[in-house]
Parts: C-alpha cells; sequence; structure tokens
C-alpha cells in the first residue's frame, strides 16, 4: 500500500484537539510578564524566549513530523515553504508565507500577517526593545536543527513596534550531517 | 529597518475592534507553552510551595483579563441580538449582568468561563459540607494537567495550580476575594486521579452575601 501523501496544513489542523487561542495568549502574555518581572533587563528576557522557544521547537519537530506526513525535503527552499504553510497552521492555525528569497536559496523571509500571541498586547515604553514574540524564532531554529539545519533567526518587522506585519529572516548558516552516536567499527 | 514603517498602526490598543474569541490554536501548542512555564518557575524556586504559588501567580493574571474580556465581549453581542431581532434601538445592553451573588459568580466560573477557556463546562460545582465558606469545582482531567505526570518525590504538587490561579483571579477582579488551591483527589477505578479546585471564599464575601439576603 503506498503511504499517504503529506496533508496540508488546513487539514491537520482541522483533525488535532484544539484549544481556545485566548488562553493560548493570555498564557503567553504571563509568561512574558513573569520573565520582564525576574530578569528586568529586555535583552535577557529576549534570550529567555529565545531558549523557551528553542526547547519547544526540539520537540515540536517530533510532532511535526509525525502528523503532517511530509517526506524529506529536497532543499532549503522546500523546508521554509513547508513550515510556513503546514507548520505555523498546524501548530497557530494561522498561515504563513516565505518570501524574499536571496540568490543562493539560504535566506528567506517568512511573513505573518495574524499571530495569536499577541492579541491585546501593546508594548509599554519601558520595553521598547522587547522582541514578544521571540518564542517563534526559537521554536524556527530548534526545530530545524533537529533536521540538521543551523539556522540563524531574527525579527525584520513587528506589529508591535509599528510595521503591519511580522516578518521573520531564517538564514541557514549551514547543514550538519547526521552523526551516529556509535562508531561502527568498535 | 524594524519599526520604520507605520502604515497600520492603532493609536492605542484598546481601539483595536474585539475579536469573537473564536479562534483557536492546537492543544499541543497549549501544552509546549505550559510546560516551558512550569519548566522556568521550576528553575526560580526552591521548595514545591513556591513552585505552586508562581503558577497561581501566572494563572491570576489570566484570570482577571479573561473576566475583563468576557464581560466586554457580552456586552457587544447583546446589543446585536438586540438591534436585529427587535428591530428596535436598545443602546443599553441588557444582558451584561455584573454578578453581586455568590452563586451567580460561581456559576459563571463554573460554566462560562469553563466553557471558553477549556471548551466545556466543569464537570461539578459543589459546596463544602464541612465548612460554609468553601466551594469545589472538579474536574475529571484538567486540561493543563493533560500531558503532566508527577514524579513520586513531588509529593502533591499540582499543575492545575495555575487553574485555581484562573479562578482567584476572575474571583477577585469580580468582588469575591477567595483562597483558591488546586487538589487531587483518588477515584476508585480511575488511574489518573480527579483534580478538585477548593475555593475558599473570604469573610467579608459571606457577611455581604447574608445581608443581601
Amino acid at each position: 500500500m503506498a503511504p499517504a501523501g503529506p496533508r496540508s496544513g488546513d487539514a491537520i489542523f482541522a483533525s488535532v484537539e484544539r484549544v481556545n487561542a485566548e488562553l493560548f495568549t493570555l498564557t503567553y502574555g504571563a509568561i512574558v510578564r513573569q520573565l520582564l518581572t525576574d530578569l528586568e533587563e529586555v535583552d535577557e528576557v529576549n534570550k529567555q524566549l529565545d531558549q523557551m522557544g528553542y526547547n519547544i521547537g526540539i520537540r515540536l519537530v517530533d510532532e511535526f513530523l509525525a502528523k503532517s506526513n511530509v517526506s524529506r525535503c529536497v532543499d532549503f527552499k522546500e523546508t521554509a515553504e513547508v513550515s510556513a504553510k503546514v507548520g505555523f497552521k498546524m501548530f497557530l492555525g494561522v498561515g504563513a508565507s516565505v518570501t524574499n528569497w536571496d540568490a543562493e536559496g539560504t535566506c528567506c523571509s517568512i511573513v505573518l500577517e495574524d499571530n495569536p500571541l499577541v492579541d491585546f498586547v501593546e508594548l509599554p515604553d519601558t520595553c521598547q526593545g522587547l522582541y514578544y514574540c521571540n518564542v517563534l524564532s526559537g521554536v524556527i531554529r530548534g526545530a530545524l536543527e533537529m533536521v540538521s539545519m543551523k539556522t540563524e533567526v531574527t525579527w525584520l518587522r513587528d506589529v508591535l513596534r509599528g510595521d503591519d506585519v511580522f516578518e521573520l529572516q531564517v538564514k541557514l548558516i549551514k547543514q550538519v550531517p547526521e552523526e551516529y552516536p556509535y562508531k561502527d567499527d568498535e | 529597518m524594524i519599526g520604520a514603517s507605520k502604515i497600520k498602526q492603532y493609536s492605542n490598543v484598546l481601539e483595536k475592534p474585539l475579536s469573537k474569541g473564536k479562534q483557536e490554536v492546537s492543544l499541543s501548542a497549549f501544552a509546549f507553552l505550559f510546560s516551558e512555564l512550569v519548566q522556568y518557575n521550576q528553575t526560580q524556586v526552591d521548595n514545591i510551595a513556591e513552585l505552586e504559588r508562581r503558577l497561581e501567580d501566572a494563572g491570576y493574571a489570566v484570570g482577571a483579563r479573561c473576566l475583563e474580556l468576557l464581560c466586554h465581549r457580552e456586552k457587544v453581542y447583546h446589543i446585536i441580538v438586540k438591534l436585529c431581532v427587535m428591530f428596535m434601538p436598545f443602546w443599553l445592553s441588557q444582558g451584561n449582568r455584573r454578578e453581586t451573588r455568590l452563586l451567580g459568580i460561581l456559576s459563571f466560573v463554573h460554566s462560562t468561563v469553563w466553557k471558553v477557556l477549556f471548551g466545556k463546562v466543569a464537570d461539578s460545582l459543589e459546596k463544602g459540607t464541612e465548612h460554609e465558606d468553601e466551594y469545589m469545582i472538579s474536574e475529571k482531567e484538567l486540561l493543563v494537567n493533560r500531558f503532566i505526570s508527577i514524579p513520586k518525590d513531588m509529593g502533591t504538587f499540582n499543575c492545575g495550580a495555575f487553574v485555581a490561579g484562573i479562578v482567584r483571579g476572575v474571583l477577585d477582579s469580580a468582588g469575591f476575594p477567595a483562597v483558591v488551591t488546586a487538589h487531587f483527589v483518588p477515584m476508585e477505578g480511575q488511574q489518573r486521579p480527579r483534580t478538585t479546585i477548593l475555593i475558599k471564599f473570604a469573610e467579608e464575601v459571606l457577611r455581604r452575601e447574608a445581608r443581601l439576603g
């Protein structure tokens, strides 16, 4: 029997269990507020959010691969497309698009119109350096690292800072070949 | 450059239109986020009581905002319903009642708040038999605890402290100060224990309730 083909983001999102986005939004807000109280420095909070996202990403990618049935991506272009179209849709329920490819195909932008993390959020003047959604950059970095791609993810545009959409730049640093944890000849 | 374009910027987040609240995210996204919340707090504390308190504080913030959101949203809906159905301009919203009685707020938490946050009403709402000021909301399996197992050395720790915090936030913001805790209650025939949210109202709430008759 031929294996089932890759499923679309919408189909998977419809089949997984879902919760109200507001619970998600408010919980994330509580996390950011706790971090701001504990760490006080906006840069520290950004780093911590990224680290949390990384921890989520390394486990999230397993679920993503299991539920979405995608085959091995041929190149980074396909990886970015799949993560944006299927990945974001299946976890956050929002579609993302991939734009701004550079000449070598190693750097692109993922654009999010809608973001459930930032409903009801406004950045106060004291936190202007905060990347509120930094957890997303950590998630992408962690997930891609588990599939052997070392990447660097930065924010290009952020709605909370006055832009109209969220734009993440994902840059492939290198492909790390899979290493076996044991040696063959020993 | 980030923040350079200011095309669609509402001057105030309060001026943005209020969403209908129907948007959803996957359960696993929430579960991952919640696990990170717990893990981060574990690094910040030395003992279990402190961990529960921090989770409760996080939940308190969620609860307070949830109450405001639900009250605002209900008001909007009622104006629209009245206009459409009766073709008469009801500028005053008649549906948005502020709960002033104990049973009213408890049933609001048990039904409305639970339905919005967790997708279903809570399993049961009971009055404590030993003390006048105690009420219990029980749930067979709290949404937040679904993917969590507590190691033996953590004793009676319950991540439902987050939900207890949410309930405390709602009650406090509605004018019913209370102490709210989450407990595991083992049930025969079930592998996982039931979770009970114990609500102990403050003196002033009971006195006010008695005065209202």
